[in-house]
């Protein structure tokens, strides 16, 4: 702690004010077993919010996975659709009419769907099966092995490389396996920029391969894609599906819809709030009970500072430059091992879907201004209610 | 003749209101002067403290007027007399009120930070102080491994840091031995004291009444009787 005891800033400075927030950052930081406690809440409330928010964040991101693979400007769906990976199929002339709306560019079809692949192994594992339009390739991935020429070969699929990529038994090029009594050969090895939610690997073929090798309802359209001819038009392509009986989103919208679902409809939202909120109730608990006591203790010291010339703000900006001091070192804290702990998990767990962002980071903060705000405002009134005359009388 | 360091006039103190209305300092007027060692000494209960507080400028009397060199310190707004203690008055208390979390040479440079001296001059000026009442080799030590004597002695160096013209002590024996006390307050006539400086000591504590100059005896927020110390016992 010696290395904190000689701020050069605060040696150097020639204003009143920083002498006097020397004496606060000493009287503060000298008090090691409190200034600790005061850390430990503090990096623990940080670390407890951004891990819940980063999970949360994580989960929603890995839930519009498919949506940011394929990114498609605006995606056209059936308007009970709630999650990318519920589709409800568009019957097949939905695409001739998408693509007659003035505005649209062009509008392609996209299938997206579950299947279960026998291995070469014999094991069997669920996949999630994209397929791409088979003249455009709209939403391809970024193949880092094969060509995707081949794509258009015989019984070909191209694997995603991601997190899940394991469970296909780390598959080459020209690894084969069974899809519904169909072979299936490995052409390609891409990258995508998410992986799914619900643990399973993804395979990309042709929209065509996907219908011919999975059993189908009578529509077999889960989304079309479309490409809008400007910004501008995007807002009467919307106008023109809602008339036809269907939704038109943007990528945004359509992730914010499966965030809100996930958020709202399956008690996720409730339990990650209630989480955070505890998490900050600790958190304030213990950093606001170790403030105040550590500014009872020095109480009668601040008297004798008032008595002998110290101004209320002066004492006021003590307790408030402790209060920020303590709670900038444990919000750094916290958010450096909260981002220890997500690296260290997703080395030893690729699934690990928690990711830090500059939303919880400024909830997080926010957080931690209100418990410094919360803990330094029960010391100050204390502060600014002791009278010197009270140190006389003893 | 010395020149006159306060000038008490009519001050009258009382708390609470109707029935519970108790009065602390009655009509009470006095005048000290620089070179000067006044002791004020009554019963617990007599408004030794309360007097104390309103002639530094701590608590406001209801009446009367305190003037320290022909200022009238009560009409002073709270940030003025805040600042009027911080250059012109020391304070010695009875529990030293030393912060146990600064060394002992930060806590007498208090004053000093306070009135936005640089730190490094402030600290320096400290351990001046500090070899003044004997303490130098305990400038880097925590009050706390001090002895109450020692620790009263930084409390001294503490009031005296921004060479103040009025030094108010409040019982400052209070918490030591008597040999301790006796010493202190000596060391306190004789190094302290000068012709620029008055000080005002308050005190239930007999054996040292014979360090003052003059003695005001208070009951019941009255004077009862002003002593002019002996030329022998000076």
């Amino acid at each position: 702690m010696k290395w904190l005891t000689h701020l050069k800033w605060l040696n150097a400075a020639k204003t009143p004010m920083f002498g006097i927030l020397r004496i606060a950052y000493k009287l503060l930081v000298n008090d090691r077993a409190k200034f600790m406690a005061l850390l430990v809440g503090i990096i623990f409330a940080v670390f407890l919010m951004v891990q819940m928010t980063s999970m949360f964040s994580g989960i929603m991101a890995r839930a519009s996975a498919t949506v940011v693979n394929i990114g498609a400007k605006v995606w056209v769906m059936d308007r009970s659709v709630n999650t990318v990976a519920n589709t409800i199929p568009l019957p097949d002339y939905t695409l001739d009419e998408v693509r007659s709306i003035p505005g649209v560019k062009y509008a392609v079809p996209l299938y997206s769907g579950g299947a279960l692949l026998k291995l070469h192994s014999g094991d069997y594992q669920a996949v999630n099966i994209v397929g791409l339009d088979d003249s455009s390739l709209v939403g391809r991935p970024h193949l880092v092995s094969g060509n995707i020429q081949d794509i258009f070969a015989e019984n070909a699929f191209i694997a995603i490389e991601d997190s899940e990529f394991r469970k296909l038994e780390n598959p080459k090029i020209g690894t084969d396996f069974e899809l519904n009594d169909h072979r299936g050969v490995i052409v390609g090895i891409a990258h995508v920029a998410s992986s799914g939610l619900f643990g399973v690997p993804t395979l990309y073929t042709t929209y065509n391969r996907a219908l011919q090798y999975i059993p189908n309802s009578r529509f077999t359209i889960s989304y079309l894609l479309v490409e809008p001819k400007s910004p501008q038009d995007v807002a009467n392509i919307k106008k023109q599906v809602a008339a036809a009986g269907y939704l038109a989103l943007s990528q945004e919208e359509f992730m914010q819809k499966i965030s809100n679902f996930y958020v709202y409809q399956t008690g996720m939202g409730t339990n990650m709030l209630l989480m955070t909120a505890i998490s900050f109730i600790v958190g304030l608990s213990i950093s606001g009970q170790t403030f105040y006591t550590f500014i009872l203790e020095n109480l009668e010291k601040f008297g004798a500072l008032k008595a002998i010339g110290a101004k209320s703000h002066e004492l006021v900006m003590m307790i408030l430059f402790q209060a920020t001091f303590v709670s900038i070192i444990g919000y750094g804290l916290g958010v450096g091992l909260c981002a220890l702990t997500i690296w260290l998990s997703k080395l030893y767990l690729p699934d690990y879907a928690a990711i830090i962002i500059y939303r919880n980071l400024w909830i997080a903060l926010g957080m931690v201004v209100i418990i410094a705000g919360i803990s330094s405002y029960f010391g100050v009134r204390r502060v600014l209610r002791i009278e010197p005359f009270d140190i006389f009388r003893g | 003749m010395p020149a006159i360091a306060i000038e008490a006039s009519g001050l009258t103190k009382w708390f609470g209101a109707d029935e519970t209305k108790t009065f602390a300092v009655r009509d009470f007027s006095f005048e000290a002067y620089f070179g000067e060692m006044l002791f004020i000494v009554g019963p617990s209960g007599s408004g030794k403290t309360t007097l104390l507080s309103m002639i530094s400028g701590i608590l406001r009397p209801n009446s009367g007027s305190v003037k320290i060199e022909n200022l009238e310190i009560w009409s002073l707004s709270t940030n003025a007399i805040a600042d009027f203690r911080l250059r012109k008055v020391g304070f010695v208390f009875q529990d030293y009120h030393l912060f146990p979390r600064l060394t002992t040479v930060e806590n007498v440079a208090i004053p000093l930070i306070l009135q936005g001296r640089n730190w490094d001059e402030a600290i320096e000026e400290g351990r001046k102080n500090l070899e003044v009442v004997g303490l130098k080799n305990r400038a880097d030590l925590p009050p706390v491994k001090l002895s109450g004597g020692e620790q009263q002695r930084v409390a001294i160096a503490r009031a005296i840091v921004s060479r103040p013209d009025i030094l108010i002590f409040d019982e400052p024996t209070a918490s030591l031995d008597g040999d301790t006390g006796r010493s202190i307050v000596a060391f306190v006539r004789d190094n302290i004291l000068n012709d620029k400086r008055c000080i005002i000591l308050v005190t239930h504590d007999d054996r040292i009444l014979s360090f003052a100059d003059r003695t005001l005896y208070m009951q019941d927020g009255r004077i009862t009787s002003i002593e002019q110390a002996k030329a022998h016992e000076k």
